[in-house]
């Protein structure tokens, strides 16, 4: 009896939880430091390291691993580390924003779905439908049909980028709709959402105050294995020369450019490729933490 | 059964009706010329010709409908002709593919068997490496075998598939040149050494898309079989004596085999594309790479036959998985 004061421990953020229960998943704990690593490479690397990865240098054409070009140049003598560093800023950004923009549809899609009994048939047909595109021959159609008009209107870079971005975004929410429809119908019949109705909480209050909250650790997981995706779809169009122009280097780019040269250079086609393999595969094993770390089942045991 | 197969495929044509007539709008939607590889010399009059030959002229719903009838009816009538000796469609118009001007469905037929070879034989052999590491890494959980399992399917799914294959050709055929680089599709098969040729090609192509679709059933295989493992009719089995071998191979592996066969069943259409960057690396000019090579060329037809056909697949998959699933567990009745 005396004995069940010691024990209660002050209130804490949930999020502690998650964080302990995260560091005990070796794997994922090596994939987040991996992962910002390559971030911090990545953003504070151009800090440190001047060089213009557009700079061209046919003095310094095709330089192995020296010390004014570490990673060596390219067949038009543009140093190799200044470009992973640019590649992969456009890669991980291309990754991050299609993931948004994904799992803004999906979760808008599975929420409306499962909350809103009339509109539920429509919206689970219309990803039924999605699923059964093709979707990486539409993806390349799309990119290629409507880089021309897209880089008019918004520039070379950016139109490209936003092509991207939506045609990754718009061609990859149908799981998340579909994970985030089934918690939602779940939840809906929990006696908390009774109590809120009850009290005649506005639809739109419901959904944003109390199912919304409760469906974030599918939604993160999905998340995170969105970013993994979107980096290789990504990487995958460039890859088919269907990406971002040549002077607008990304991991996908730099990888595509240095095949035609593979039998004489082959490390300018794996470091590339050993980059975005490093971010996917540091990305999945964060999201399999992830899910371990917010499956309440499986935490504080 | 069977009314639930018809409703399933009564639903089927409206779900490919309305995706082609989206792949349609895409294209139509798009800027794209495909007159626009004409030299600049050539006047405007023959240019407006040259656009009625390809009935370009012609608003979009006449000629999506053209398309429909073109595909679902000439083209079936042909291949009446070409396979029971008769004449019925000879003065018709098939689809004809802007960029060869021959009948898309013939390039088709003849880029299928290239395809079907590489990713058949691929999926064929990343089955058969992934159920016994799934059965062995499940039976053995946590086990050395386990984990190492667990990360190089990890590494599997990460790694893009158009880095392994340019990794394994820097080591295979640059530096130790075992394999060629190129899939040389002309190679006909007439004696044995023609044959550890065809072989010798075939290897990393295969080797890429094996591994690729092992790392995904292996895991799948997995968890279903640690499903099953710890149900109350293996401890039945084992109380009653039966030997290890038979409790495992028999009683466990073809419950947890239901779930795995329909997972197999629908990766089908997605190993098609994913067969397209394949066939780009290592240049086996199959389906995949005609695709891309009429994207390039704004060949409307073909793409649009291409992708569709792409659809039907998935389409068709989905079925069959489903159906697999209700004639194998008997727990599920589709009524």
């Amino acid at each position: 009896m005396t004995d069940t004061t010691t024990k209660i421990r002050p209130p804490r953020n949930q999020w502690w939880d998650v964080w302990d229960q995260f560091k005990t998943h070796r794997g994922a704990l090596v994939g987040l430091t991996i992962f910002v690593a390559i971030l911090g490479l990545i953003l504070i690397g151009p800090l440190v390291w001047h060089m213009d990865p557009t700079y061209v240098d046919f003095r310094a054409r095709n330089k192995g691993f020296s010390l004014a070009h570490p990673l060596g140049t390219d067949q038009l003598g543009r140093d190799l580390l200044a470009r992973m560093m640019a590649g992969g800023k456009v890669s991980i950004s291309v990754g991050l924003t299609a993931m948004s923009l994904s799992i803004f549809l999906g979760a808008a899609i599975g929420v409306l779905a499962g909350y809103f009994k009339r509109l539920d048939g429509h919206l689970m047909r219309l990803t039924d439908l999605f699923l059964a595109l093709p979707l990486l021959p539409l993806l390349l159609l799309m990119v290629t049909l409507f880089r021309d008009p897209l880089s008019k209107g918004f520039g070379p870079e950016g139109g490209i980028f936003l092509l991207i971005v939506t045609a990754i975004g718009a061609t990859s929410w149908m799981q998340t709709a579909r994970i985030v429809r089934g918690e939602v119908l779940a939840l809906k019949e929990r006696e908390f959402v009774l109590a809120a109705r009850s009290i005649g909480t506005p639809a739109h209050r419901l959904v944003l105050r109390h199912i919304l909250p409760n469906v974030m650790s599918p939604i993160m997981v999905s998340a995170t294995l969105g970013i993994a995706s979107a980096i290789i779809t990504e990487s995958a169009l460039s890859f088919l020369g269907l990406g971002f122009p040549p002077d607008f280097p990304t991991w996908g780019r730099l990888l595509f450019d240095a095949v035609d040269q593979i039998q004489l250079y082959p490390m300018r086609v794996i470091l590339p490729g050993i980059a975005i393999s490093l971010t996917v595969l540091s990305v999945n094993y964060i999201g399999d933490g992830l899910r371990d770390a917010l499956d309440p089942r499986i935490r504080g045991r | 059964m069977f009314q639930y197969t018809m409703r399933r495929l009564l639903i089927a044509i409206p779900t490919l009706l309305i995706i082609s007539l989206v792949i349609f709008l895409l294209l139509e939607a798009a800027p794209g010329d495909p007159l626009g590889e004409v030299p600049l010399t050539v006047p405007p009059e023959v240019k407006a010709k040259m656009r009625t030959a390809l009935g370009l002229d012609a608003s979009w719903y006449i000629r999506y409908f053209l398309w429909l009838k073109q595909m679902f009816w000439i083209e079936p009538m042909h291949l009446w002709d070409t396979l029971f000796g008769t004449h019925m469609a000879d003065d018709m118009q098939r689809v004809i593919s802007f960029q060869s001007r021959q009948p898309v469905m013939d390039i088709i037929a003849q880029r299928m068997p290239q395809t079907l070879i590489v990713v058949g034989s691929a999926y064929v052999i990343g089955v058969l490496i992934a159920v016994p590491i799934g059965i062995l890494s499940a039976y053995r959980q946590y086990s050395w075998f386990d984990n190492l399992g667990t990360f190089i399917s990890m590494i599997g799914f990460s790694v893009p598939t158009f880095f392994t294959g340019v990794v394994l050709i820097v080591i295979f055929a640059v530096k130790l040149q075992w394999f060629p680089m190129v899939y040389d599709t002309t190679l006909q098969v007439t004696d044995w050494a023609s044959f550890t040729k065809q072989l010798k090609q075939m290897v990393m192509p295969v080797t890429v898309l094996s591994l690729f679709n092992a790392a995904q059933i292996s895991r799948f295989m997995r968890s279903s079989m640690l499903d099953n493992l710890g149900q109350d009719y293996v401890r039945t089995a084992r109380a009653k004596g039966l030997t290890e071998r038979v409790v495992v191979l028999i009683h466990v592996l073809r419950n947890s085999l239901i779930p795995v066969v329909t997972v197999i069943a629908l990766g089908v259409p997605s190993i098609f594309g994913g067969a397209i960057i394949t066939e780009q690396v290592f240049k086996v000019n199959g389906l995949g790479q005609q695709l891309i090579l009429a994207i390039h060329a704004n060949d409307l037809p073909m793409v649009m036959t291409l992708t569709f056909i792409f659809a039907v697949l998935i389409v068709l998959f989905n079925l069959i998985a489903d159906l697999l699933y209700g004639i194998l567990d008997p727990r599920i009745r589709y009524d």
